[in-house]
């Protein structure tokens, strides 16, 4: 057993990313995600991490929210997301990001109209 | 082995309709009540995620130092509300202090804008974040959480004791109570919508 796949230990977050910093494409925290559902086995380079992931991803959530349930830090999980993404057991189900980088003004009043239907109902 | 991972409760999962994602932060000093506030709005429990943050100083060949402290983790608390079928709302709370700048930099990217927390017995906690976000030129609106023991100031008091631009909304509000919440994320979506349509040429 490596120190990496040691359960409950202190895992350097280079450790598991396997010294990259950098995710291959951009990926906000808000991402939804959703496993494909395909058959295909996982790499083999995958880890435990890779499967833990997939499996909390079985159905639509957030990226921030899959790295909060695997206590694991974001900027670790948006890189292991990235390998599952490129394996094709990971989709992303949001649009994709705007070429600038506020929301447009169609997606602040569905916001908004969001907001006030919540206040009364 | 997988014990502890199997009695971790599942997440609570979107609609598998949500196709749209958008994000407000919540900033301010540590106790302004961040976490209240998200949590009162929040359709599930806040969740805590933890990011690393490597101090500017941490050599990346020194790996003694890797062994020593040269990275800082950092909680932040979230939480989120689905608005419609096809959109999500996830709501940051983060900590407002310029140590802690660069973990937002990047959680800004593609925000809806910011609503910075304030506490009114102590104001001048929040005059670093408050010029930063508008050197920066980035939308927020001043939520005034009022605790039961501060005192009740006027919007102008307020709009001069933190020296704000007159177009800034300022709001006082409750974060424990999920209405006064809502209104005061409300009037921070109105005024970045005013904003974006004022920018953009008719």
């Amino acid at each position: 057993m490596t120190a990496a796949d040691r359960p409950g230990g202190p895992v350097r977050p280079y450790v598991i990313t396997r010294g990259r910093v950098q995710p291959p494409r951009r990926l906000p925290v808000e991402t939804l995600l959703e496993a494909t559902g395909t058959a295909d086995p996982l790499p083999v380079t995958a880890s435990r991490h890779h499967r833990r992931l997939l499996s909390v991803c079985r159905n639509r959530l957030a990226l921030v929210e899959a790295a909060a349930h695997l206590k694991e830090p974001v900027s670790v999980v948006t890189v292991l997301v990235g390998d599952l993404i490129d394996s094709g057991h990971l989709t992303v189900c949001s649009s994709a990001p705007l070429a600038s980088d506020r929301p447009d003004i169609t997606l602040l009043q569905e916001v908004l109209d969001g907001l006030r239907r919540k206040l009364s109902a | 082995m997988d014990s502890e991972e199997s009695s971790r409760p599942d997440p609570a999962y979107l609609l598998p309709t949500v196709v749209q994602s958008a994000k407000i932060l919540v900033v301010g000093p540590f106790g302004v009540g961040k976490t209240t506030l998200v949590g009162s709005v929040s359709e599930i429990e806040p969740l805590r995620t933890e990011e690393v943050m490597t101090q500017a100083s941490a050599g990346i060949d020194d790996l003694r130092g890797l062994e020593s402290k040269t990275t800082t983790t950092v909680a932040m608390d979230f939480g989120r509300i689905t608005l419609s079928d096809t959109l999500v709302l996830y709501l940051f709370g983060a900590p407002g202090q310029r140590r802690f700048w660069d973990l937002w930099e990047g959680l800004v990217v593609g925000a809806v804008g910011l609503l910075v927390l304030v506490d009114t017995r102590r104001l001048d906690d929040s005059f670093e974040v408050l010029d930063q976000l508008e050197e920066r030129g980035l939308p927020f609106a001043v939520a005034v959480n009022q605790f039961p023991d501060s005192g009740r100031f006027s919007d102008e008091d307020i709009r001069e004791a933190l020296d704000l631009l007159p177009t800034t909304p300022v709001v006082h509000c409750d974060a424990r109570d999920p209405k006064s919440s809502l209104q005061a994320l409300i009037a921070l979506v109105s005024h970045v919508g005013n904003r974006s349509l004022q920018e953009t040429p008719a």
